[in-house]
């Protein structure tokens, strides 16, 4: 897998293929046991601690629930990384932070605790958390998951224009093929960890692969089966063989 | 073979076990390792000490002071038989200063402020704010943990120490004002029985050490605990009951090399 700069690319499959721990991969936290990542030139299986977490702060993740601090406030949780990372002072931290919730249409609730927000308000605070040091790299865990029609659209809306507004590049690890297809440039489709197939959307549309055809309508019946594996149905409820 | 099978589950349990104090040992020493850049963030350990110090002095305070007036009657009722009702004073504040403060407070501490690290951790890793911390280029241990074990070394001593205060007036209400023993002689004796350094200064010891124990033992169940809420709530169960069998066992032997002969 390729991942231009600047490209939003989507991967997608069915849960347990393997979509999450390709993230962790790319985010350093597991090391291939064979193949490699690089990023920016750098392979993250050679990286110590040290050079991981250097490389981190050139990048952004957002996690499927948003995984904000829960005893900070949403002004806080966005300028986490900024305290961290920099010396900048405090009046400019205040100007960044309302900036980044802003761009996610939610200056109005810096003051507020993640408890009090909905699902889809503290997935997008967690998209201004996760871009506040405007990161060349954003890893996106199922950002879709659970939100509501008009939210979907909004953080569909929000990935494509803060990676367009950042040049930065984004991988969207998603279930939400109707959704990703309408922003993304390329789509991998992944199935028991190897990839099955790959195309632009349009293509990705048109395909008369199987795999493809079954995940891109949703139909239960193709090469992925509904039923997990197991034993025969009649032998289970003892009806004889 | 039944037998077979039991050897095997012992011996899963007691590598199990291995592993978990290795893991633990490791935890810790990491712990002391990234304990600059926690110190760096001393508002960390301010915010830490309130709610694990500060939150717990009323259920210390409140057990200090009935634990005070039950060793107020009850000695009093052993030393009459004995016609040393004066020598009150000296006992209450000996069983307080070194046993009963260290021991108690750290039992409590353990059941209140350790469950509920535990817990506030297991959640954490539970909703991935720690993996998130990880990818922000930030080490959870020197800004999660090390916080926290410093805020319970510190806490602990002190709240020995307020135990063992409030305890001592406890048994002074029951002893002088209620039961009505000399006033003069419950101080004087107290006075002369309790020594700075052998009893008042290992009673110090001795809560330090059960505050790095327990805290230690929340934090890793905490970040140790598997995602889940029964996880979370099984790690919460272990570090009260690991805690307190921890504090009494090393109550034990630090009482014996402290005291032996004494």
């Amino acid at each position: 897998m390729t991942f231009p700069k600047g490209k939003l690319i989507a991967i997608m499959g069915l849960s347990g293929c393997g979509k999450t721990t390709l993230l962790r991969h790319i985010g350093g936290v597991l090391k291939p046991t064979s193949g490699y990542v690089k990023i920016d030139g750098q392979l993250t299986s050679e990286l110590d601690q040290d050079g991981l977490y250097a490389m981190r702060r050139k990048m952004g993740m957002l996690f499927q629930f948003g995984a904000l601090f829960t005893d900070m406030s949403v002004y806080d949780n966005v300028a986490f990384q900024m305290r961290e990372h920099t010396d900048l002072p405090e009046e400019l931290i205040h100007y960044m932070v309302l900036m980044k919730l802003h761009a996610v249409g939610l200056r109005g609730t810096h003051n507020l605790m993640p408890s009090e927000l909905s699902g889809g308000m503290a997935r997008r605070v967690a998209l201004a958390r996760s871009v506040a040091l405007d990161p060349m790299l954003i890893l996106y865990d199922e950002p879709f998951a659970g939100l509501d029609p008009i939210s979907l659209t909004v953080v569909g809306d929000l990935i494509c224009r803060l990676n367009d507004s950042l040049g930065a590049t984004s991988i969207v690890v998603t279930h939400d093929i109707q959704e990703s297809l309408k922003i993304v440039d390329y789509v991998y489709f992944m199935a028991n960890g190897v990839i099955v197939a790959e195309g632009t959307p349009g293509e990705i549309r048109a395909s008369e692969k199987d795999f493809v055809h079954q995940f891109v309508h949703g139909e239960m019946d193709g090469p992925m089966p509904f039923h997990y594996p197991g034993g025969s149905y009649r032998q289970d409820l003892n009806l004889g063989a | 073979m039944p037998a077979d099978k039991a050897i095997k589950g012992i011996g899963h349990r007691v590598i199990d076990a291995v592993w978990r104090i290795g893991k633990a040992s490791r935890f810790f020493f990491l712990a002391l390792l990234y304990s600059g850049s926690g110190f760096r963030r001393f508002h960390l350990i301010i915010k830490e000490l309130f709610s694990t110090g500060v939150m717990s002095l009323i259920i210390i305070i409140v057990a200090g002071l009935f634990v005070g007036m039950v060793l107020g009657l009850q000695g009093y009722e052993t030393l009459k038989r004995y016609g040393s009702e004066s020598a009150l004073g000296g006992m209450v504040a000996l069983s307080l200063v070194r046993e009963l403060g260290p021991v108690m407070a750290a039992l409590l501490f353990a059941s209140r402020a350790g469950s509920a690290m535990t817990a506030e951790i297991g959640l954490m890793k539970a909703t991935e704010q720690i993996s998130a911390m990880e990818m922000m280029a930030v080490n959870p241990i020197a800004r999660i943990v090390a916080p926290r074990f410093w805020a319970g070394v510190i806490s602990m001593p002190l709240l020995a120490a307020m135990f063992s205060a409030v305890g001592v007036f406890g048994g002074y209400f029951v002893g002088v004002v209620q039961i009505g023993v000399d006033e003069g002689s419950f101080w004087s004796q107290m006075q002369a029985a309790v020594d700075f350094r052998e009893d008042i200064l290992n009673g110090v010891i001795k809560s330090f050490v059960f505050g790095i124990v327990v805290t230690v033992i929340a934090l890793f169940e905490g970040y140790d605990a598997p995602p889940t809420a029964e996880g979370v709530s099984g790690a919460t169960t272990r570090t009260v009951v690991t805690s307190s069998l921890a504090i009494l066992m090393l109550d034990f032997v630090l009482t014996a090399i402290m005291f032996r002969g004494s």
